[in-house]
């Protein structure tokens, strides 16, 4: 547990580019980018436990941001009484029927003996609970989205404090990584990597078309706040006395106010689980793992559950992006799962694992802020230089007006060709293992 | 005396750079039509041994010599075109290609006419004929071999480089192939070979090499080799 | 006669769709399946290869159309074709040589080149949106029907009509034309069969002086059209859109591993497996179940599964085969 001067220096960098962006642009813009670095590091922190520690691939970390979304909005949102009132408990027990079916069924696989009746008696169990499954469900979601599909449409949460939230979004995601991992763990780490690409898009296909749940893609708009509105502080007289008297204007600082709340939070939250990382890392427990990890064939021989170990870590890792996909939904303040991509949510966590150096909890939260900052920046970047190049050609010119469209994709561009470079010529990274 | 067609002369080294030595001075060679066997205690280097005049490892020391050739800086796939042909001890077949195509892969760097030298393999090892077209991984532990053999018979070689090709076949299975390597011998090919079953393949030998920890412990005859009660007592369990 | 609407439904919506589907996703498939074969890792960048192909194919298709020239009832983009199979190859032949190669002689482990594909998968999506946009591009032209379903109506007098569209038959005759090439490229020939013994035994391989710089490049080519034939294919079936070609990993990699990651005939079967599964499960079978039990009236659309969660359906297929037979269907190599 210790950063070299050299480490400190690079963090120093990080925020000293980020600060840079206050005194430039706006401290409101680099308050932004400050703020989802911290989720970002959060993140990244999540994959590196996974792939650091213990080696495993998982692309499907979009879906797990994605779920602890939804236990954002599941704990915090008002309950829609109407909604509940015509078809939640069937919706429910729908759901019920279908987790009781599939338990039947693993049972059946289990208890009957191998042959034609076990195929059989599988396949009837499966039928008719789907139908079972569909005749209380359908009709139920139907006369839930008929609630005022407007502004609801579904059930709503439950009404409680939206930091309640946050370790059910890691609950959440720990579930389904529990799934995943079962079945696809301890078999070739590219299956790992497909079976969690694939569950990732179900994860949003589900998140899209379940309106009863999510509204889909109407999104769930105005999560509520742990940190007070812009709008209240603004007419606090209080707050405005004292803003005034500093200086600042009002409407301004209010924003920045909010935004420094925010940080805080977040800060907490990832300073507590960096603590708990570094402590895991360097326990016997670390130090399995990474036993583990570099070799798997004697770790086994001498007696350690190889595949139970990389379920915990599985599951871990994959809580802490649900915990910070909720946090991610509080900021925003929506769940619009239309814009859930793979490519920001996945890939880009895993250039800032591999970028801040894969292993090392501050190489994770260091890349964590410095690709953020560097996919917020680059697009700008992209657009001026682009600018420039384009400045000698004709107005209008046919092709002037398509770079200059097209520089917004640089990003993903810029984006691999850092990854590539970092595994290239440095594949341990800024801050590399210890 | 001339030196001998192939020799690995004073040989030093060992895997990778800078890994410790596995072979000190050791000294490994074979006449046209002879038929070499290294014998000797596990981990005294006999695979390694051989290896080495293969070129699958550097040596700090000593030279390998094909017809006074000087190869010791060739690749393994330079000494193929040398005339030189090697049977690994394991993985020694495409088990997903048939018979014959384990063959075709076997004169991958031939352009001529392969069907004679197809048919010389036929000849030697009759069953593989019958399964030309069979998976080569279907098939039983000594046919298997059997394809080793020939796929590495395929580049018309001069010598022919044996891993321990009895390793894990059945002793009948094993005296018929012993059969067949002296046969491609008497053909003019000199066989080098690893044997764990030094007794029988001293028995066919017209060198031997007893190697102990990467040294040469005793050199002659295999006959003189059976014969040497030092030997016998060491060796081949009295 | 209403057994026979039924049928005529049937093929309308679930059988002719699923062939085509089937056969772009089995080109797909294979491209996946030889990198495996041969470079032993699984390519992230296979999607937004496909994507590129079909981006340089549409470019030079919109070029031939503005000079005039036509294939008559045939796409343009046929003649496009092998322009675009060429662009494609010199761009993975030189990604090979700048990134993939270093890890080769490093001899990285599998999940270090996976990572790497994801590198590029990235910088091949972002050369393409850069290029041609992120936006739907139509490029087919030509005749739009083989047969019309008003065509087939009168023609049976039925009530159900049979809408063939000639893009589906282009994708099914070409992908049998290039399977067929293909195998036969694998199995008669010196060069395909080396590249068979390179799969099978890379270190033998050598020893028989097979050169893998040789089979790695032949490979990379053969991958480059497969995956140009397919995102083509799949763009004049569908329509063009860079962020579908990233999709379509899933249910491609389903296929491949469905029949056993790096087995040819393996990935054609899956491709059809995985097609027909996505099409049957997510098709509302309303329709034919009316004609077939005139007696029964459903009051929903009898569908099993909303055509949104298609990717649950490969994903499913996935998890069976993963449980239960990981090696897949044709025993690939993987475990």
């Amino acid at each position: 547990m210790s950063l070299t001067p050299r480490d400190m220096l690079l963090f120093l960098a990080v925020f000293g580019l980020i600060a840079l962006t206050g005194f430039t642009q706006s401290w409101n813009v680099a308050l932004g980018i400050l703020n989802m670095g911290l989720i970002s590091a959060i993140m990244a922190l999540g994959v590196n436990m996974q792939w650091g520690y213990a080696g495993l691939f998982n692309v499907g970390v979009m879906g797990f941001v994605a779920l602890g979304g939804l236990g954002a909005i599941l704990v915090s949102m008002p309950p829609v009484n109407e909604a509940w009132a015509v078809g939640g408990g069937r919706v429910l027990l729908a759901l019920l029927a279908g987790a009781a079916t599939i338990a039947a069924a693993i049972f059946a696989w289990n208890r009957l003996p191998r042959g034609i009746t076990r195929a059989v008696v599988l396949l009837a169990i499966l039928v008719v609970g789907f139908f079972v499954f569909r005749g209380l469900f359908d009709p139920a979601v139907a006369r839930i989205e008929d609630i005022n599909p407007a502004t609801t449409g579904y059930l709503g949460g439950l009404g409680l404090p939206v930091l309640m939230s946050w370790p059910v979004g890691a609950l959440l995601a720990a579930g389904a990584a529990w799934i995943v991992g079962k079945t696809a763990l301890g078999l070739r780490s590219d299956y790992l990597a497909i079976a969690t690409l694939g569950i990732a898009e179900i994860i949003i296909a589900i998140l899209k078309n379940e309106d009863w749940m999510s509204r889909g893609v109407k999104n769930v708009i105005g999560v509520p706040r742990p940190v007070p509105y812009e709008i209240d502080l603004q007419n606090d007289p209080g707050f405005v006395e004292r803003m005034v008297g500093w200086g600042f204007d009002p409407v301004t600082a209010s924003a920045i106010t909010v935004k420094l709340a925010y940080s805080g939070l977040f800060a907490a939250v990832l300073l507590a689980l960096l603590w708990l990382s570094q402590s895991a890392l360097n326990s016997p427990w670390g130090r399995m793992m990474r036993a583990i990890r570099d070799n798997e064939v004697s770790a086994e021989a001498m007696g350690k559950d190889v595949k139970g170990r990389h379920l915990q870590i599985f599951i871990l890792g994959s809580a802490v992006c649900g915990l910070a996909g909720a946090m991610m939904t509080t900021l925003d303040g929506q769940l619009t799962p239309g814009t859930y991509q793979p490519l920001r949510f996945t890939f880009l966590i895993w250039v800032m694992v591999i970028v801040g150096g894969s292993g090392n909890n501050f190489g994770a939260v260091l890349g964590g802020f410095l690709i953020w900052y560097l996919w917020i920046m680059v697009e700008p970047l992209g657009l001026s230089i682009i600018g420039f190049i384009t400045a000698g050609m004709a107005d209008g010119s046919w092709l002037k007006a398509h770079l200059l469209e097209s520089a917004a994709h640089m990003r993903l561009f810029t984006m691999g060709l850092i990854l590539l470079l970092v595994l290239r010529f440095s594949p341990r990274g800024l801050i590399p293992e210890r | 005396m001339s030196e001998p067609f192939l020799i690995g002369a004073h040989m030093t080294g060992g895997y990778g750079r800078g890994g410790p030595d596995i072979l000190h001075d050791c000294t490994i060679a074979v006449d046209e039509g002879e038929i070499a066997v290294i014998v000797g205690p596990n981990g005294a280097g006999k695979s390694t041994g051989m290896k080495a005049v293969f070129g699958m490892l550097q040596l700090r020391e000593g030279s390998v010599r094909i017809g006074g050739e000087d190869i010791t800086h060739l690749s393994p796939q330079d000494r193929v075109a040398k005339g030189m042909a090697f049977v690994p001890q394991t993985s020694n077949i495409f088990t997903s290609m048939t018979v014959e195509e384990n063959l075709e892969m076997g004169a991958f760097l031939r352009r001529d006419d392969i069907s004679g030298t197809m048919e010389q393999v036929y000849t030697l090892f009759p069953i593989l004929k019958d399964k030309r077209r069979q998976a080569a991984g279907e098939l039983s532990g000594g046919q298997r071999q059997q394809v080793a053999v020939g796929r590495a018979l395929m580049t018309q070689p001069r010598v022919l480089m044996l891993d321990e090709p009895t390793a894990g076949v059945s002793p009948i299975v094993m005296d018929e192939l012993f059969d067949r390597i002296i046969e491609v011998a008497r053909t003019g090919i000199s066989i080098l070979m690893v044997e764990q079953n030094a007794r029988q393949a001293l028995e066919i030998a017209d060198r031997g090499y007893v190697l102990v920890q990467g040294r040469n412990a005793y050199t002659d005859t295999g006959e003189a080799l059976l014969a040497d009660p030092e030997v016998r007592r060491s060796f081949l369990g009295g | 006669m209403d057994l026979l609407n039924a049928l005529v439904a049937f093929l309308n919506f679930v059988f002719v769709p699923g062939v085509a589907y089937g056969s772009q996703l089995a080109l797909g498939a294979l491209g996946v399946t030889l990198i495996y074969g041969i470079l032993r890792f699984s390519n992230f960048a296979h999607g937004d290869t496909m994507a590129f192909g079909a981006m340089a194919t549409i470019l030079m298709t919109w070029w031939l159309q503005s000079l005039g020239v036509s294939l008559g009832p045939l796409p343009t983009a046929l003649l496009a074709l092998p322009v675009g199979i060429a662009a494609t190859a010199l761009l993975v032949l030189g990604t090979d040589r700048l990134v993939y190669r270093f890890y080769r002689e490093q001899k990285a482990a599998p999940v270090i080149l996976v990572i790497v594909s994801m590198g590029v998968m990235f910088m091949m999506n972002g050369l393409v949106r850069f290029i041609i946009g992120v936006d739907d591009q139509r490029f087919a032209d030509g005749a739009r029907f083989i047969i019309t379903a008003r065509e087939f109506k009168e023609m049976t007098g039925l009530r159900e009509g049979l809408a063939i569209k000639s893009t589906a038959v282009l994708t099914v005759v070409v992908a049998i034309i290039v399977v067929i090439a293909l195998f036969w490229f694998l199995n008669k020939t010196r060069t395909g069969k080396s590249m068979r013994a390179f799969s099978d035994n890379e270190d033998l391989a050598l020893l028989s002086g097979i050169s893998p710089e040789r089979v790695v490049a032949i490979t990379w080519i053969i991958v480059a059209a497969l995956a140009t034939i397919a995102g083509v294919l799949y763009g004049l079936d569908k329509s063009f859109k860079p962020f579908t070609y990233f999709q379509l990993l899933l249910p491609i990699f389903a296929a491949a591993i469905v029949g056993g990651l790096g087995n040819p005939l393996g990935a054609i079967a899956g491709g059809f497996i995985v097609a027909f599964s996505e099409v049957t499960i997510t098709y509302a079978w309303k329709k034919v179940a009316g004609y077939v039990l005139p007696s029964w009236e459903p009051d929903g659309l009898v569908q099993l599964l909303s055509t949104d969660y298609k990717f649950a359906v490969s994903f499913a297929i996935l998890i069976v085969v993963l449980l239960f037979r990981p090696t897949g269907l044709f025993r690939g190599k993987a475990v």
